[in-house]
């Protein structure tokens, strides 16, 4: 085996994909080359590190100097400094301008209070190397399952274990396994649900790309409890990177002997297959998703039956989520016992969020389940850019709800989440500050819903579209004070009688933000106000006369020559004609534009 | 789209011909060979349907049911470079929509069209995970982010 005595971690992730890690990969080469020291340092392609805003990212060991915004302009900096002469290229650490900057990145205050299980592997291995993911205990859990343990002690363990599905509604997974199990039938599936739908939620692309086959060996643990001999995964077709590592990850294996026939050399045969999403949020939904395997449109069927008795195929099925999974192989390994030591009494183990708004840290956190929201978004997010105030974190995307301001330090869990009006839901966490309309917001969830529904049910499609209309007449100031009575009675209506999760869950948005900002929904209807400054329908821009010293300067920037006046006596906007582009604001020197 | 004759003089209905043979034996195919056929012919046609459901057995009504409700589907064609604005939460709280405004302007095209000279078309997509960065928009496989409107007359620039 080869030595190196440092090794250079690049994320590969699609956040610092995108913003330009693959040029650095070829710069380290060519640089490291350069330096003759080529056969010394291991550069490796890795998963995500988490903290996205700062990428891209470079890791290097044994220190573990974490090296943000890096450019292909840095590595000759990096190479030249810090590999050659062992000197830590400080300017480039994360908070690099401040004295105190830690070297290792494990110290700094975004690191410090995660505690990373799900995501442990996201950026230590190469997601394309078999032998590093064995190298940290891979698919030591399978085999520990399938040589040592009947299916029962499996479930038994996942039951003990208290984990709780990570998609959304949070259902006890060693329950679905059993209810599995006992299904007796010919044929069983394992499903992976990797369709992430949820806008702001991307902890399942980064373990997927990170990580690949942490879920592999999951699901084949999953198959040898409940009798399957097939799994599927189902992902987004709008993740190239992770569909690719996935399917190297599943070439690998079967080249290992760790999926396909007889595994261990026991007679238990497991194989796993991708299925391709083709963008329709419904389908996260776990029966849509099944019929969307099937290769029909992704609607959801009536349940019961469930998935347990008759699922994909009409078999028995069951359909764990992506970070579910990640967490399975450690719970194997080190048993239910050391699982329930992290986390709260109902609420086992960590939970990963994708922090991401109006919030300096952007980017994935795994955090134990109990950390309040206080923690996440000062301690761990770094706080509001530009000085401005929290306002609210918004939660489970289209189907949870906002935390306001008040709520800060309510634990992070699934009950207390629900209790609040919102609900864990897959992990998206937005924050939003002073300069976000709540109305607005509803409006853009239910905007979304709406483009969504599949149709199947009129609750939703009908129900959603009437909310839409009547949140559309208060943002353009033509609300009046029964159309919020309308909002609660028809959210009390789809709630009760959509179909599948997405209808029943579709008003949650618009619940919650009546339920913490309901004077910003009155601001709207009855002052013809949006006091965030957000609907356009409702602003004035007006010109200060006391401040106004005639210079000309707006009206000749006014797009549509609205500003009129005297030069060197007071302008005016014609309200009529004004469409409210705020160009006339940017470009007033002297702060006499102001908006209301 | 203009040929009389589907299965001999345009080399692409062979290709998907090959596709819809090798999906044959695989269950719930439909999907996957419709991506395939897709990433041939850069959208769905009509007569695209026709083919897949003749050869498939699948009737056309269900491909089309089909084509008609992922939004990954197109039924109209693409232009050489796709802009696609990020419309999830983190990149609309922060202003995708004022992109989205700025590119019709610039591109003088309305969300889901493609510009006369069929270089450029412009759409609104769902989060594309890519939100430590944003707002951001995607030109075919170049994603760009940390973005303001002033930004994209530039970014269209290079691609003029």
């Amino acid at each position: 085996m080869e030595f190196y005595r440092a090794h250079v971690l690049i994320c590969a992730g699609t956040g610092c994909t995108s913003s330009g890690s693959a040029t650095l990969f070829t710069e380290f080469e060519k640089c490291l080359q350069e330096a003759g020291i080529d056969k010394e340092v291991k550069l490796v392609k890795t998963g995500c590190f988490g903290l996205c805003a700062e990428g891209p990212i470079v890791v290097v060991y044994p220190e573990g100097a974490m090296y943000c915004r890096v450019t292909a302009e840095d590595v000759t900096e990096i190479v030249t400094e810090h590999l050659v002469k062992g000197r830590i290229v400080s300017r480039l650490l994360e908070g690099g301008a401040k004295d105190d900057v830690k070297a290792d990145a494990g110290e700094t205050e975004f690191f410090k209070k995660q505690t990373r299980v799900a995501l442990q592997n996201c950026g230590r291995i190469n997601p394309e190397v078999i032998d590093e993911y064995i190298a940290y205990d891979g698919y030591a859990a399978l085999g520990k399952a399938v040589t040592e343990m009947t299916p029962e002690q499996v479930i038994q363990v996942m039951l003990d274990s208290g984990l709780r599905g990570r998609g959304g509604a949070g259902f006890p997974t060693g329950r679905k396994w059993d209810f599995a199990r006992k299904s007796p039938s010919d044929k069983k599936y394992v499903c992976c649900n990797a369709d992430e739908g949820d806008p702001g939620a991307f902890m399942d692309r980064s373990i997927l790309e990170g990580d690949p086959h942490v879920v592999l060996e999951a699901m084949a643990i999953a198959g040898y409890a409940i009798g399957s001999d097939q799994g599927y995964i189902y992902v987004r077709a709008e993740y190239p990177i992770a569909v690719n590592r996935l399917k190297i990850a599943i070439e690998q294996a079967r080249e290992y002997g760790l999926l396909g026939k007889n595994i261990f050399g026991t007679d238990f045969s497991f194989d796993i297959d991708i299925r391709l999403g083709a963008g329709a949020f419904v389908c996260g939904e776990e029966t849509a998703l099944m019929t969307s395997i099937e290769g029909h449109r992704g609607e959801p069927r009536p349940r019961p039956p469930f998935p347990a008795v008759k699922g994909l195929f009409e078999k028995p099925t069951i359909l764990n989520n992506v970070e579910t999974y990640a967490n399975i192989p450690q719970i194997i390994l080190k048993g239910a016992d050391w699982f329930n030591t992290i986390g709260t009494e109902k609420s086992k183990g960590t939970k990963v969020f994708a922090v991401g708004g109006k919030i300096k840290n952007t980017g994935l956190v795994e955090i134990p389940m109990g950390t309040t929201l206080r923690e996440i978004v000062y301690d761990i997010g770094g706080g509001i850019p530009n000085g401005k105030k929290f306002k609210a974190a918004q939660t489970g995307g289209p189907s949870g709800g906002c935390i306001p301001a008040s709520l800060i330090d309510t634990p992070i869990d699934y009950d207390s989440l629900i209790q609040i009006g919102s609900m864990m839901g897959s992990g998206g966490l937005i924050v939003m500050d002073e300069d976000t309309c709540m109305v607005d917001i509803a409006k853009f969830f239910l905007e979304f819903t709406v483009d969504e529904s599949c149709g199947k049910c009129p609750p939703c499609r009908i129900g959603t579209k009437r909310m839409l209309e009547i949140l559309e007449k208060i943002t353009t100031g033509k609300g009046e004070l029964k159309d919020i009575d309308d909002l609660y009675e028809l959210a009390a209506g789809i709630k009760a009688s959509a179909l599948c999760g997405l209808g029943q869950t579709a008003p949650n948005p618009v619940l919650s933000t009546l339920r913490y900002f309901k004077d910003e929904y009155i601001a709207h209807v009855v002052d013809k106000k949006c006091p965030a400054g957000v609907c356009k329908a409702l602003l004035q821009y007006k010109i200060k006369p006391d401040l106004c010293r005639g210079c000309s300067l707006c009206a000749k920037k006014c797009p549509v020559n609205c500003i009129n006046g005297q030069i060197k006596s007071p302008f005016v906007i014609d309200q009529d004609k004004c469409i409210k582009c705020g160009t006339c604001m940017d470009s007033c020197k002297f702060g006499a534009i102001v908006r209301e | 789209m203009n040929n009389d004759c589907n299965c001999c003089c345009d080399e692409r209905f062979s290709k998907l011909d090959a596709v819809i043979e090798k999906n044959k034996s695989v269950q719930g195919s439909l999907i996957q060979t419709m991506h395939e056929a897709q990433e041939i012919f850069g959208y769905l046609p009509i007569e695209v349907q026709k083919f897949i459901s003749e050869k498939t057995g699948v009737p056309l009504a269900e491909i089309y049911g089909v084509a008609t409700f992922y939004t990954q589907f197109s039924l109209k064609p693409k232009g050489e470079y796709k802009i696609s604005v990020c419309l999830g939460t983190a990149c609309y709280v922060k202003g995708a929509d004022l992109l989205l405004d700025e590119l019709k302007k610039a591109l003088d095209i309305d969300v889901g069209d493609c510009t006369e000279d069929g270089r450029f078309s412009l759409e609104a997509c769902r989060c594309i995970g890519a939100c430590g960065l944003a707002p951001v928009f995607t030109v075919n496989d170049d994603v760009y982010g940390r973005l303001v409107p002033e930004d994209v007359p530039g970014i269209v620039a290079k691609y003029r």
